[in-house]
């Protein structure tokens, strides 16, 4: 059902991560400057490089699957693009972003020819590539941020850019770059667009930060979770207007759409939970992490009296979770399949431990579990 | 446990629980700094709304959270002045310790006698449940352990002075 990884001896936290095209390379940072490359070799994973170049800790990777190349970003405010030459070793390519405070996450676009990189100096960078210097340059969407922005993602169109922030504010922005692109045509979010035209803003009183965006696979709809435990909708082809479920868990960290009406989520509470959109509301379908703690059994008594003999207490709650992570799920990937048509996803959080979802078994799994 | 203590303690679970969820963040006012936001302030937008619990007057906790840290104020139950030179002297002594004791804060915030910070750090490189758990149980302890200590205390003073009035 769910495929458990863990990468080397250490049980840092992962900060992020990011497949190869063939699914059998990953990248990601152990919560530090570093980013590991690893690649599968039967049923093992090995390291194959460890690119150092940050100095800080890295806070988003984003590997494109058709040019092959990854772009990391950082807390020391710079990004690199690496790409990997005839021996296989990876160099880096420098970007110019032009910011001053930590970026903070990083996205390719679909026809992976520019990047956003999101940073705490409250603004967008887009990046593409200029040749005559051979280095990434950028331009900004600065207005109206007003806070550090947290999470991006691009519309499939390749112009469309989606943005959440830490003032409570989700907006569609146009990412049209002049310089390497044709003039887009007009779509369902707007029709004239300018770099840093401001096509969308979902303001969301008492909502809290917004921890994850994405857009559908048809690009049509918005989600995006927040800091109040609610999933949130937005929907061009119905004028926009934001549908909201709040839930009971903590709140959730990462969103992302597998088919066009269903999304997972993840976060402080350990576990993914699927969501369905459905006309005007969000339903909840599943939890998809049924795991029981395992009952150590027998010696129970035995136990108790261990327990309060050493630590005075009579509950003996040990340290596992309900769940197959340990901790907080700070990122969700898709592993095989499209938005439109995931069939499998990986989530990574803070306990060091990757996860691969299969939505067909889950499917069988769970009685009465229907992904549409 | 006293039936009013136990439904108090499940209040500041359920509060410190959902307050932990926390983030790596870095400072977007001072470049290339990472500091614990409930502390520093600047930015208002990443404060939450600041949480009391309180079991009677002399009894409460503050709960302060922001994105990527928070605080936790306890106010201890301070009965007679025995407790309260008790409870000064046992909580100087930890705080001077503070670095030991990772969590601890080196001063309490005004009106409490004991502060945590608990950054996204701790919650990274600790299981969250456990820093919780943690919580509750030095507020079961302590009020335990200062009525032993004023016990022990009372005893010693019986004692010396029956010595002392022995020789009258």
């Amino acid at each position: 059902m769910a495929q458990t990884m863990t990468f080397g001896d250490s049980c840092a936290p992962l900060t992020s991560h990011a497949w190869n095209k063939e699914r059998n390379q990953i990248a990601f940072s152990p919560n530090n400057n570093e980013v590991h490359i690893y690649q599968k070799e039967g049923n093992d994973w090995k390291q194959t490089d460890n690119l150092v170049e940050h100095d800080m800790r890295v806070m988003g990777i984003d590997w494109a699957p058709n040019t092959n190349r990854i772009v990391t970003c950082s807390v020391d405010r710079n990004a690199y693009v690496w790409t990997q030459n005839e021996e296989g070793k990876w160099t880096t390519t420098l970007v110019l972003l032009r910011i001053n405070r930590a970026a903070t996450c990083v996205k390719w676009s679909p026809m992976e020819n520019k990047f956003a990189v999101g940073s705490g100096a409250r603004l967008i960078s887009i990046c593409y590539f200029e040749k005559e210097n051979n280095w990434w340059v950028s331009k900004h969407i600065k207005k109206p941020i007003r806070s550090t922005v947290t999470t991006l993602d691009w519309h499939p169109n390749n112009i469309l850019l989606v943005a959440g922030s830490t003032d409570f504010k989700v907006r569609v922005f146009s990412a049209y770059i002049k310089d390497i692109e044709d003039q887009p045509g007009p779509n369902v979010w707007g029709s004239k667009l300018p770099l840093g035209q401001l096509l969308a803003e979902f303001p969301s009183a008492g909502s809290g930060w917004v921890h994850s965006v994405s857009f559908s696979g048809d690009g049509n709809k918005v989600a995006w979770v927040g800091h109040d435990s609610s999933i949130n909708v937005a929907d061009a082809a119905q004028g926009k207007a934001v549908i909201k479920l709040k839930t009971e868990y903590l709140p959730f960290l990462g969103c992302i759409w597998v088919t066009n009406n269903s999304l997972v989520v993840a976060g402080h509470s350990c576990i993914p939970l699927l969501y369905c959109h459905d006309g005007d509301q969000i339903k909840f379908v599943a939890k998809l992490d049924n795991t029981q703690r395992k009952e150590s059994g027998g010696l129970s008594a035995m136990k108790k009296f261990q327990s309060l003999d050493r630590q005075a207490r009579i509950e003996t709650n040990d340290t596992f979770l309900d769940s197959i992570h340990q901790n907080a799920i700070t990122c969700i990937n898709l592993h095989k399949g499209s938005k439109a048509n995931a069939k499998k996803f990986s989530t990574s959080g803070l306990d060091g431990q990757l996860v691969i979802w299969d939505m067909e078994s889950l499917e069988r799994s769970i009685e009465g579990l229907k992904i549409a | 446990m006293s039936a009013t203590l136990k439904p108090y303690l499940t209040a500041v679970r359920h509060t410190l629980t959902s307050a932990m969820c926390l983030d790596h963040f870095s400072s977007q006012v001072v470049e290339r700094y990472n500091k614990p936001e409930v502390e520093v302030g600047t930015s208002k937008e990443l404060l939450l709304n600041p949480v009391i619990i309180s079991r009677n007057a002399n009894e409460k906790v503050l709960i302060e959270s922001s994105i990527n840290s928070i605080r936790i104020s306890i106010m201890i139950k301070q009965a007679d002045e025995i407790e309260k030179i008790l409870c000064k002297k046992f909580m100087r002594f930890m705080m001077m310790r503070a670095e030991n004791f990772i969590v601890l804060r080196r001063k309490p915030v005004d009106g409490y006698h004991i502060s945590f910070l608990i950054t996204n750090f701790h919650t990274e490189q600790m299981y969250k449940h456990k820093l919780v758990d943690f919580v509750i149980y030095f507020m079961e302890e302590i009020d335990k352990e200062i009525s032993e200590m004023k016990l022990a205390v009372n005893a010693r003073a019986r004692i010396c002075s029956e010595e002392f009035l022995k020789r009258f």
